[in-house]
């Protein structure tokens, strides 16, 4: 120790802190300030997002309909007399529903005035007629009033009170008539969630998007959970430490980085052109999304397998484990939660996805559900992408509709991560 | 193993470890201690019952050595207690005996070791079955996060030393009373292990290595994150265990090493300077750098 007196003295030290102490407590106090401040703007901005997406998508969940009575009547359903499923399925229902709209509107006669009034009700009330007679044969003869789906435009018109619609004047008095008589009302939009996509927004629904990000996923997870946790295993407990293997962890921290878009290129390149696999398919997106998620959940399971004390290891080793039996007796399941966190939220992310998917094709217009990985098909994001380029007004809504429900099923998944989490998380 | 052995001896803490190197840093020693010497002190070799032999270890970490040429025998059915200061490589040099350090991906062994005459680097020993041999206590109580009961079996159900789920059970119960746990726990077995004390957790830890009935265990610390109490029960066990297992412990305090061991070994810089029997190194002890030691000069 040295017996020199300190430079500084005591009373100089007490004062110097008690002269910026003030100071120093106020910029503690700006700084607590801005951060607050951030974090209300922040919550400002996402909470004027989520509104207006939902007051805006908040629509298409219901359809406009208009009552009308229909006139079941057998010579036109089953001409040659006999009243089977298969003339019944075949019959032309769409004359029945414009007949029944000039019953309702006898008034009507000229040929470019009765035009207008067919496109009151929506292209595919004709349908409805059928899936109802089918399901009731014995209306076969008989008049009924049914509930059918209206044009977009009415839609629009109805729901909107009368604003912004493309309708005639002759289609708008109509409108007001059948109001007026309680012949109109909204419905729950059930065509929503069991229609693929369409060119009549009305009859547009997201089940087609919906199955095929069910099936992009599930090709995608399928792969790149085994692939990602095997690289991760390997690299962090069986690989040596040398330069190949920094070399191998920086390009996988840089794919992490790269712009989701050059996947699609490369999935073009690769697996359309050089393996020649289906367009527009499932399985070239999963395969697409597989490449652009690989190097999160690598990097995720290597974090994981990280956070597990070495000492758990050396315990293992030093009973005679070998070392995949330390791995996979002790240091994988306890790494696993965080293995599963990060593949779900790596999901999440693919479910998101809309470029790379765009580069092979799952931008078609598919009216189709698709019922395998092969079907050609389109996912929830493309199809808000779809639909928000569209002209009619009335897709509007269904675009903010399914940004809805893609929001809906991110949150999901996100809870289901940090469900994992807490279930599994143990201590030690 | 009385109280009042144990006073004036808690673990090395941090606040300790941390105090020896302010007073080493900042008070120049006066006097600079001998060099260790080229060829180690005392009784380094035995003529019979000798389990396991080092001759001219050298350990190299990446560039830097960390073992400088150390020989010695380890008695069998004895304590062979390894002392001196941090960073002096006995830990190193423990890890040499179940071959711990291949872990570590720069770590180079060079020399021979010998386990009851069979050489454990040879290139065709295989580490599972030497490890099964030589079981390893840890600085750390590590119980698997499982049950009581899983962490005594693991050994057993990863050698297959069992037929029935009755013979495992009372091997469980076995190993648990060897290492005295069997009272405190028998009617948690399924509790998990984490959940008990430092002192419980690492007899748990002694039970689980000596449940495949090694020959040799290394005993890395074992009492520096316990309390006085729990030190007492562990040294009494490993008196016990004595009887049974040639016992290596690494440890920092020197009462441990006298109160626990028949032999010591003292390391300086990676030198083995001395072994001999315990009462003649605290006693008598032939090298000066030894005296320093353990009349506290430096630590």
């Amino acid at each position: 120790m040295s017996k020199k007196r300190s430079p500084i003295k005591r009373r100089a030290v007490r004062e110097a802190v008690a002269a910026n102490l003030e100071r120093r407590h106020r910029r503690d106090r700006r700084l607590r300030r801005m951060g607050l401040a951030a974090i209300v703007i922040g919550l400002g901005f996402l909470a004027f997002m989520f509104v207006s997406i939902a007051v805006l998508g908040y629509g298409a969940f219901r359809q406009t309909h208009i009552r009308l009575e229909v006139n079941f009547e057998k010579a036109e359903l089953a001409p040659d007399g006999k009243v089977d499923k298969k003339a019944l399925a075949q019959a032309d229902y769409q004359r029945l529903v414009k007949r029944a709209l000039r019953e309702r509107f006898p008034q009507v006669r000229k040929h470019r005035l009765k035009r207008q009034l067919y496109h009151l009700v929506s292209s595919g009330a004709g349908y409805r007629l059928r899936d109802l007679v089918l399901a009731h044969p014995r209306w076969v003869g008989s008049r009924r009033k049914v509930w059918l789906p209206a044009d977009d435009d009415v839609d629009v018109w109805f729901k909107h009170h009368g604003a912004g619609a493309r309708l005639t004047k002759a289609q708008q008095e109509w409108l007001a008539s059948l109001q007026e008589r309680g012949e109109m009302r909204t419905f729950f939009n059930s065509d929503f969630f069991r229609n693929g996509d369409s060119r009549e927004p009305e009859q547009a629904g997201i089940l087609g998007a919906l199955v095929g990000s069910f099936y992009t996923l599930l090709v995608t997870l399928g792969l790149s959970l085994p692939l990602g946790i095997a690289a991760a295993i390997y690299l962090e407990e069986f690989a040596p430490k040398n330069r190949w293997t920094d070399f191998i962890e920086v390009n996988i921290n840089n794919l992490a980085a790269v712009p989701s878009i050059v996947f699609g290129l490369l999935g073009l390149a690769v697996f359309l052109d050089f393996f020649g696999m289906p367009r527009s398919s499932p399985l070239v997106g999963g395969l697409v999304l597989t490449l652009m998620t690989l190097p999160t959940l690598i990097i995720a399971g290597r974090a994981a397998l990280k956070s597990v004390p070495p000492s758990i290891r050396e315990a293992a080793l030093g009973l005679g484990a070998s070392r995949m039996q330390a791995v996979f007796h002790h240091v994988l399941p306890l790494a696993m939660p965080g293995m599963l966190t990060g593949t779900i939220i790596g999901m999440a992310q693919a479910l998101g996805e809309t470029a790379p998917l765009l580069m092979i094709g799952m931008v078609a217009f598919i009216v189709d559900v698709p019922h395998g990985v092969l079907d050609p098909a389109t996912v929830l994001p493309v199809q808000i992408y779809l639909w928000a380029d569209s002209p009619e007004r009335a897709f509007l809504e269904k675009t903010a509709a399914a940004i809805l429900v893609l929001l809906a099923f991110l949150v999901l998944m996100n809870l289901a991560a940090i469900w994992l989490r807490r279930k599994f998380e143990r201590r030690w | 193993m009385t109280a009042s052995l144990t006073t004036g001896q808690g673990p090395a803490t941090d606040e300790q470890a941390a105090f020896m190197a302010a007073l080493d840093a900042s008070a120049p020693r006066k006097e600079e201690p001998a060099a260790a010497p080229e060829k180690t002190v005392g009784v380094p070799f035995l003529e019979k019952k000798v389990t396991l032999s080092a001759r001219h270890v050298n350990v190299f970490y990446g560039a830097k050595q960390a073992i400088f040429d150390v020989s010695i025998d380890i008695g069998k059915h004895e304590v062979t207690a390894f002392i001196g200061p941090s960073g002096c490589g006995k830990s190193t040099f423990l890890r040499c005996f179940n071959r711990m350090n291949d872990t570590i991906d720069d770590c180079r062994v060079e020399g021979e070791i010998r386990l009851d005459g069979e050489e454990i680097y040879a290139p065709e020993v295989d580490v599972v079955p030497l490890r099964a041999r030589v079981g390893m206590v840890f600085q750390k109580p590590n119980p698997f996060p499982k049950s009581i009961y899983e962490n005594v079996a693991y050994g057993p159900r990863l050698h297959g030393l069992f037929s029935s789920r009755g013979e495992l059970d009372d091997l469980v119960e076995h190993s648990l009373r060897r290492a005295g746990l069997w009272e405190e726990v028998k009617d948690r077995l399924d509790a998990p292990g984490t959940g008990l004390s430092g002192g419980q957790q690492q007899r748990l830890c002694i039970a689980r290595a000596i449940a495949i009935q090694p020959e040799v265990i290394l005993m890395d610390e074992p009492c520096s994150a316990l309390d006085p109490i729990a030190t007492a029960k562990v040294e009494e066990l490993i008196d016990e265990l004595r009887r049974k297992y040639t016992i290596i412990i690494v440890t920092h305090s020197m009462q441990q090493a006298a109160r626990v061991s028949q032999r010591t070994a003292y390391f300086h810089l990676g030198r083995l300077v001395e072994v001999d029997r315990t009462d003649k190194i605290f006693t008598n002890p032939a090298h000066e750098l030894t005296e320093a030691y353990i009349t506290g000069r430096f630590g």
